[in-house]
């Protein structure tokens, strides 16, 4: 297959890049590890005039804590994730998620920045910066902005960001002293999108849960926050009786509909008996580091 | 047909120098060409194999700058400045490289179209991990699909030559 032709731009500053969307603007698409805007373009399901190649701008590929959190620039490969040792602890639901996500191969090269702007559905990150409560640094012609997450995906593959804006940073805030998460996924087999996935993240204070954070894959039409079963748990103790109830909520929550990867009531329930899994390795893997 | 602008003037071909298996490669090439057409077309380098097309099987699979990726899912002109080594780039003046010894003693293979992906994932692997478990193996290789064996003897295979190149 081959994609239509278009103009190509290497930029090596924000700057430069910035300026090209600004001359094409929504008939340019910015590419970073391109391991689903490339296989679109194959299909002709994306044909932009003007492709901004960012992987030879350096600043976006740095990977460190700030602040207590952390910050993970857009170019950030899955496989560093992968290894990272920064992305457990507190913060594995990250670290859960990086090697759940398509095969080896493709991780060496899809970066987190280029999956949130992609916004798939079926996205795995999307739902895990989601429940850690991350939000994104978008560069533009007049400065930065921060989006968080939850505020990013307006529907299938559609953002917030606007065409001259660039994804450039995810924000991990932090998550306090004891904090604990992580990411279930099931796929039909290596590589497959997620039939369904369940973000877990839940921060610990006084021996109750101070925030919990709770997002679902393939269940939506977009990463979706399981927001009632947030709310249930909020300052609630991290009983038995607490995490089924999360459960239930967080399948109600969901928007499953039936498709090849099984009907919507089939992924309802992947959706409670995930939840409850995770938060229960949440409650007994929550930690200080 | 002038030459591109190193940056502000997109155009739709650009010249490239790739390094491919150690030999610098200069083309002038359109921008759409994907890496593994510049391989196989451009330079004749017919061993990467085009399988599903769709960044699924992973027979494409060549190194780049030392680590494994799909080459139906990049564009030749994100190569330029790079180095990339394909199956032909395997054997040396001394004669097979190990992998290739230990996909042959352990019959890692039956028709060979995923044989090329599978042989540059596992030497990206053992050059990381010399002395990988089954497990880690397994993993590393669930990008590459595999029609015929099973994968058993691929598994042998990648274990063989850790052993081989750990006797070196």
């Amino acid at each position: 297959m081959y994609p239509a032709s278009f103009e190509y731009f290497a930029p090596t500053t924000l700057g430069e890049a910035g300026e090209i969307l600004e001359r094409y603007g929504d008939e340019a698409k910015v590419l970073a590890g391109g391991q689903s805007l490339i296989p679109l373009m194959k299909l002709r399901f994306a044909s932009p005039r003007a492709l901004v190649d960012v992987n030879g701008i350096g600043e976006l590929g740095e990977l460190g804590e700030q602040d207590g959190g952390l910050r993970i620039g857009a170019l950030v490969r899955h496989t560093e994730c992968e290894r990272s040792e920064l992305l457990h602890g507190r913060f594995g639901a990250l670290g859960d998620a990086a090697p759940q996500i398509s095969d080896p191969i493709v991780r060496n090269r899809g970066t987190m920045g280029g999956s949130l702007a992609h916004a798939d559905p079926q996205g795995d990150w999307g739902s895990v910066l989601m429940a850690v409560g991350a939000e994104v640094v978008a560069r533009g012609p007049d400065g930065t902005r921060t989006i968080p997450v939850r505020e990013l995906f307006q529907g299938p593959f559609t953002t917030s960001l606007e065409p001259n804006e660039i994804l450039t940073e995810v924000r991990v805030p932090d998550p306090g002293a004891r904090a604990g998460g992580t990411y279930l996924k099931l796929e039909r087999r290596v590589g497959d999108f997620a039939t369904v996935g369940v973000a877990v993240h839940v921060s610990f204070a006084n021996g109750s849960v101070g925030r919990a954070g709770i997002a679902l894959t393939g269940v939506g039409p977009t990463n979706l926050v399981a927001a009632s079963a947030e709310e249930a748990l909020a300052g609630a103790t991290l009983d038995d009786e607490a995490i089924r109830e999360a459960g239930r909520l967080a399948a109600e929550d969901a928007q499953p509909r039936d498709d090849h990867r099984g009907s919507a009531e089939y992924k309802r329930s992947v959706v409670r008996v995930f939840t409850e899994r995770g938060l229960r390795k949440a409650a007994e893997g929550r930690s200080d580091g | 047909m002038a030459e591109a602008p190193a940056v502000l003037g997109g155009a739709t071909t650009r010249p490239v120098t790739v390094t491919v298996n150690e030999r610098p490669r200069s083309e002038l090439v359109e921008t759409r060409l994907l890496l593994v057409h510049f391989l196989r077309q451009t330079l004749g380098l017919t061993g990467t194999h085009i399988g599903c097309d769709t960044t699924s099987c992973g027979a494409c699979t060549v190194l780049l700058d030392g680590v494994p990726v799909k080459s139906c899912t990049m564009f030749a002109v994100q190569a330029d400045g790079h180095e990339v080594k394909t199956v032909e780039g395997l054997a040396g003046a001394e004669g097979l490289h190990p992998i290739q010894e230990a996909f042959r003693e352990e019959h890692g293979l039956q028709c060979g179209f995923c044989t090329p992906g599978m042989m540059l994932t596992a030497t990206a692997l053992l050059e990381r991990s010399p002395s990988p478990s089954e497990e880690e193996i397994r993993w590393a290789l669930s990008g590459n699909v595999c029609r015929c064996t099973g994968y058993q003897n691929i598994v042998k295979a990648v274990a063989s030559a850790a052993g081989k190149l750990a006797g070196r």
